[in-house]
């Protein structure tokens, strides 16, 4: 790294990095810090007097059954996100690997769902799964199912899961179809010869050397299914009915933006953050081929 | 090699491109249906060819009470390309920086970038709010798009593509005498502008489809992304007039489709080949 340095003075760099640095501080690390310092106190009814109460705020919140249950429902929520929508892509992304005619056009017609966001996938799935006029809610209705997502918490679960699954396929279709040609045609093409056919070849041959392409998913699945579905379960069912589907980052909101619980809110935040260290570090730890310092 | 038509694999696609279209063709058809049929269930897979005046409807007055949705893309429109154009900007400038100059706690900077990786805004929610609000920057445009241009991932790209710029082609340079900014203008963006291109489109479609953060800071209806102004029709527990939210969900959905298919081919490949 250092034989880079080819430029002298540091007036300069300094200038570079100072935008991005300060953005960093303010927006970044100065609210983070603020949240740690939080969630450590305590504030009065009122919100005036506020007192020191060292790590209380943590021990009440793993005491308290309502956030075991989030966090259960968090893991729940994402392992069903991220295998339902890594096993719909892996499918389809050992299709379109196939020599096929028109297989560009059908890598276009997967790939345009990355550009949808989470909330109007959610907006696309309740004018689907609307009891009253969603085309399958009401087809469902008419087979005689009990089907009002907004009553029933399982189907609410359900119905966010598929919304959040749904808007992700296409990007994990998209690595895994680069994963699968990266894969030297020779290997498979041996494989061939032996006699490897169809089912064998892929879970003998394929499946494994595609271990490194599937590991990167899951726990870019798992973030995003954790951090980023919030407009996803806010547009469909608000966390409801009850708490059926309010997950920790969806209950990070509401104690802290609609219930003004900042102490208990600040400490979910920085479990929250624990969480996403512990996973950016697996994810560098054996993914890191490229950010070796 | 092969003669026959590989007829699972075609019905297999099909069926996948099917799972995505169709919900978005039913609510295109939905949107030009009559309101009273799609509130009875009635929706058709036809589009009904004299409805169609909804979205001329939709983008000049919105919904009753609502943000004109011409009004709510253009909101969404800025904020996805300051957001872009932001972020590729200053984390050139900062790759540059620690790549190509020593000066006093260069690492330590790397490090303070690096870090930001692991603090999104849905685990510091409160206090940023705070923050911005002792900036006054609570309901501006500058408060909607400026907090999110810090980015660790697209510095970390750029840096990796700097390394990788052979010495000689660096050596060259210095021997032409060439100062800092010939340097950054006439060999790093050359050969950068194929990621820069891709991170175009990734960040683009990640600032359109942003829905937290704008929830938080812009509260002023006059600031109301397409995204939050969709999630806002639904959310009314009176009637909802679903004709217009199936016409606002297809225009909203647009602009970032068109810009993921017409920059396709960088897209993937600067999407793969980076770290995320």
């Amino acid at each position: 790294m250092e034989r880079r340095t080819i430029f002298r003075g540091w007036l300069l760099p300094v200038a570079f990095v100072l935008p991005q640095l300060l953005l960093t501080f303010f927006f970044f690390l100065w609210p983070a810090g603020q949240a740690i310092y939080a969630s450590m106190t305590r504030q009065d009814a009122f919100g005036i007097r506020t007192q020191f109460v060292g790590a209380e705020n943590f021990t009440d919140l793993f005491s308290d059954p309502l956030y075991l249950d989030s966090i259960r429902r968090t893991v729940v929520f994402s392992a069903s996100v991220a295998v339902l929508s890594m096993a719909v892509a892996l499918l389809l992304a050992v299709f379109a690997d196939r020599e096929i005619r028109g297989r560009g056009l059908y890598r276009t017609l997967l790939i345009w769902p990355y550009a949808i966001a989470p909330a109007i996938a959610a907006v696309l799935w309740v004018l689907l799964l609307h009891p009253q006029i969603g085309w399958i809610g009401h087809g469902l209705r008419a087979l005689g199912i009990h089907w009002d997502y907004k009553l029933d918490g399982a189907q609410a679960m359900l119905a966010v899961i598929l919304a959040s699954a749904w808007k992700q396929v296409s990007y994990n279709f998209i690595f895994f179809l680069a994963g699968l040609q990266s894969i030297p045609r020779a290997v498979i093409e041996a494989a061939r010869m032996d006699g490897a056919r169809g089912w064998r070849r892929f879970r003998t041959i394929t499946f494994p050397l595609l271990a490194p392409t599937t590991f990167f998913l899951i726990v870019v699945n798992v973030v995003y299914a954790a951090f980023d579905t919030f407009g996803t379960i806010r547009a469909l069912t608000r966390g409801g009915p009850g708490k059926a589907t309010e997950t920790l980052v969806y209950k990070v909101y509401v104690d802290g933006v609609e219930n003004q619980n900042l102490g208990s809110s600040s400490a979910q935040s920085v479990v929250l953050m624990l969480a996403v260290i512990l996973l950016t570090a697996i994810q560098f730890r054996y993914m890191g081929r490229k950010t070796e310092r | 090699m092969n003669r026959r038509i590989d007829w699972t694999a075609h019905i297999v696609l099909i069926l996948g491109v099917a799972l995505f279209v169709l919900p978005v063709w039913l609510v295109f058809a939905g949107a030009t249906q009559d309101p009273g049929a799609i509130d009875r269930g009635e929706l058709s897979l036809l589009p009904n060819l004299h409805g169609f005046g909804v979205f001329a409807d939709v983008l000049g007055n919105g919904v009753a009470g609502a943000t004109p949705v011409w009004r709510m893309l253009a909101v969404s429109f800025g904020m996805a390309l300051a957001i872009a154009v932001g972020k590729i900007a200053i984390s050139l400038l900062s790759a540059y920086a620690v790549t190509f100059f020593r000066f006093p706690l260069r690492m330590v900077c790397f490090w303070t970038i690096f870090i930001t990786l692991m603090l999104p805004v849905e685990v510091r929610i409160i206090p940023t709010y705070a923050v911005m609000a002792g900036f006054g920057l609570i309901n501006s445009f500058t408060g909607l798009t400026v907090p999110l241009i810090a980015s660790a991932t697209a510095t970390l790209l750029f840096r990796q593509v700097f390394l990788a710029i052979p010495d000689e082609l660096v050596e060259a340079a210095r021997m032409d005498g060439a100062g800092p900014w010939r340097f950054f203008r006439d060999i790093l963006l050359p050969v950068s502008a194929a990621n820069v291109a891709a991170l175009f489109v990734i960040l683009f479609v990640y600032g359109w489809n942003q829905y937290l953060w704008p929830l938080l800071v812009a509260t002023d209806p006059r600031l109301d992304t397409i995204v939050i102004g969709i999630v806002k029709m639904i959310g009314t527990d009176s009637a909802v007039p679903w004709n217009k939210v199936m016409a606002t969900s297809v225009l909203a959905l647009l602009p970032p489709i068109a810009v993921v298919l017409l920059m396709q081919r960088w897209f993937v490949k600067g999407l793969t080949e980076g770290d995320k």
